[in-house]
């Protein structure tokens, strides 16, 4: 047994497990590296530093000479950056998702599409693709509008039926894996009868960081402040929720609101990214459990750090996605989980740390 | 200030089982009341009723605090004691005795300098000072034990849940906990209802004892009334022999061999007590 400390230095010593200084560095150092790779590397090589100066000087009330051509200018600002954005924004979202929904489910297989979210999305993008319903850009597109909603719809559809069912966790998984198959066997009918759209369908299935110009990272930029207000709120929610429904109501917590306001705003966040970039699988799982196997189990921790390492998790994937095969794009699907899922045995394999 | 229990006419029904009927029972300020009962009697219900976590007919009183009030209100007056905790992996034991200043705290805040000196004093006095940085899953059953207790402890309630709180430790460690359940009752008057399956340790600790049978409550009273060989043959179907010790009656099964070699019939001996 260990000695009695006296309570007064014990006290001071007692630290809860929130995040920590270095690991908030390290996650925006991880940013800052990933955007600045981003902008840098691509066919035409621009030099770091003077990427950093155009991104300063573009920053009100500084000017400063970067020194790259009006051509290059225009290529770091105008194609790469909204790219970058794009990549932080959507790795962000879905990182974050993914750890919420593990959170609130208590299960480390949780991801953003449990309650069928990708295959509502598919079959949303897979009718707007082949009813042909005109291509609008940006806001007006209609397969990510298409998208979105079944997005939604599904979500809604699963929690109702959850509800319906128990109220359990399992309940509600059950139910989102029921909602999930209904749907993929709707959009195979609709697919199957419209053949001449299965690549288009099938590159969008397999998604993608594109962007033109600085339309959609402005569409996910709302969805992605929204989901983060309300899951970085509950993060403390979420580690009380840790000790199952019936202890953490005997703490004072309402189990069954907490998980279901988590869930829906996880969902509208990862909907609004499966509609902009489709459906990138992976990184829901593995960005949350690298940021756990490195930082620890605390929510406090995983989800504003699944924010930072899935931002850049995503804009390096897209990196990799635009280069590897260039001037062809890999689909960043491929991407996540070729680079994804070695490098997460790597951390597996190196962490003693007990996360499941 | 200490909390006093009562219960009245307690009525639960959870899938169209009616788990408990007409349940009255009470525990005054301080008072250490034991539940018995077979395997399925409700003992767990009635725990869950009181928490809150099951609806119910009837009264549920807890120092002036009844089931209008809200959820964190309700854990400032009550602390839980799980049979099987859920552990969550990876969590320090620093972070899960800080869980118990929830109610407190509130659930978006960040505890406070006080919160952490609570937890502080009460991992010493639990004996786990020191173990603040260990996960709670790598403990040992006794320590976790603890832990748990650690954590309901933090919540600083009048009124202490305890569900099987033995089951899973060998006799020194169910021993320890007991004592120290007695010890702090004793300092902190806290109010005492536990369930329990091992007879002799409820007669042992604790001033009541209530039988719950079928969800009914069979007999309430101190540990030489109720522990008798006719009430536990009756709730519990087995034969026993009651030896009297200075300190509560001892509870001795007795073999289907015993009972043939002794030619009595079951359930009718009556053991040391005339």
């Amino acid at each position: 047994m260990t000695e009695p400390q006296p309570a007064g230095a014990a006290g001071t010593a007692l630290k809860a497990s929130g995040l920590r200084p270095v690991s908030l560095i390290a996650g925006l150092v991880a940013v800052l590296v990933a955007v600045i790779a981003g902008l840098t590397i691509g066919p035409v090589h621009i030099a770091a530093h003077r990427v950093v100066l155009q991104l300063l000087d573009a920053l009100p009330g500084v000017a400063l000479d970067s020194g790259l051509s009006d051509a290059h200018a225009a290529i770091v600002e105008q194609i790469r950056l909204p790219r970058v954005a794009l990549g932080l924004l959507v790795g962000a979202t879905l990182s974050m998702s993914g750890a919420a929904y593990q959170g609130a489910f208590r299960n480390p297989l949780a991801d953003p599409y449990l309650l069928g979210i990708a295959a509502g999305a598919g079959l949303g993008a897979t009718i707007a693709i082949t009813s042909n319903l005109g291509d609008g850009a940006g806001a007006l597109d209609p397969v990510p509008l298409a998208a979105f909603a079944g997005a939604l719809i599904s979500v809604t559809v699963s929690y109702a039926a959850g509800h319906l069912g128990g109220r359990s966790t399992a309940s509600l998984i059950l139910a989102g894996i029921a909602v999930a198959s209904f749907l993929t066997a709707c959009q195979t009918y609709v697919l199957q009868a419209n053949s001449d759209a299965f690549r288009q369908i099938f590159a969008w299935i397999l998604g993608r960081i594109a962007t033109s110009g600085w339309s959609e990272p402005v569409l996910m930029l709302p969805y992605f402040v929204v989901t983060a207000a309300v899951v970085l709120r509950y993060r403390r929610a979420l580690d009380v929720l840790a000790v199952g429904d019936e202890e953490a109501a005997a703490l004072g917590l309402e189990p069954r609101r907490v998980r279901m306001i988590v869930v829906l705003a996880a969902s509208l966040g990862a909907a609004a990214a499966v509609s902009v970039s489709g459906l990138i699988g992976f990184v829901g799982i593995i960005v949350p459990h690298a940021v756990r196997l490195a930082f620890g189990t605390s929510n406090r921790a995983v989800l504003p750090l699944s924010v930072l390492f899935g931002g850049a998790f995503m804009v390096l994937a897209d990196l990799a996605a635009r280069t590897a095969l260039a001037p062809a794009e890999l689909p960043i699907g491929v991407v996540t989980a070729f680079l994804g899922a070695p490098f997460f045995v790597l951390v597996l394999r190196t962490s003693r740390r007990e996360i499941w | 200030m200490t909390a006093a229990v009562s219960v009245r006419a307690l009525d639960v029904t959870l899938d169209g089982t009616h788990v408990l009927r007409g349940i009255d029972l009470a525990a005054s300020a301080g008072e250490w009341v034991n539940v018995i009962g077979p395997n399925g009697a409700g003992k767990t219900t009635l725990l869950r009723a009181l928490l809150g976590l099951v609806p119910f007919n009837g009264e549920i009183d807890i120092d002036g605090l009844t089931d209008q009030h809200r959820r964190a209100a309700r854990a400032r007056k009550l602390a839980y004691v799980p049979q099987t905790p859920v552990i969550p992996p990876g969590m320090l034991v620093a972070d899960y005795v800080l869980l118990g200043r929830t109610p407190h705290r509130g659930v978006f805040a960040a505890e406070t300098a006080h919160d952490r000196m609570i937890a502080v004093e009460t991992l010493q006095r639990l004996d786990l000072g020191g173990f603040e940085e260990r996960a709670v899953q790598s403990l040992s059953g006794g320590e976790r034990q603890r832990a748990v207790l650690a954590r309901a402890l933090a919540q600083q309630a009048d009124v202490l849940l305890l569900d099987e709180p033995t089951t899973a430790l060998d006799l020194g460690h169910q021993q320890d906990v007991l004592e120290l359940v007695d010890a702090l009752r004793r300092e902190r008057g806290l109010t005492v209802i536990a369930t329990l399956h091992d007879l002799t340790l409820a007669a042992r600790y604790g001033d009541r004892i209530a039988i719950l049978a079928q969800g009914k409550v069979a007999q309430t009273g101190p540990p030489t009334e109720v522990l008798t060989v006719q009430n536990i043959a009756a709730h519990f179907g087995a034969t026993v022999r009651i030896v009297d010790d200075p300190e509560g009656p001892v509870i001795v099964p007795i073999t289907a061999a015993g009972r043939s070699q002794s030619g009595t019939e079951p359930g009718t001996q009556n053991g040391d007590q005339p």
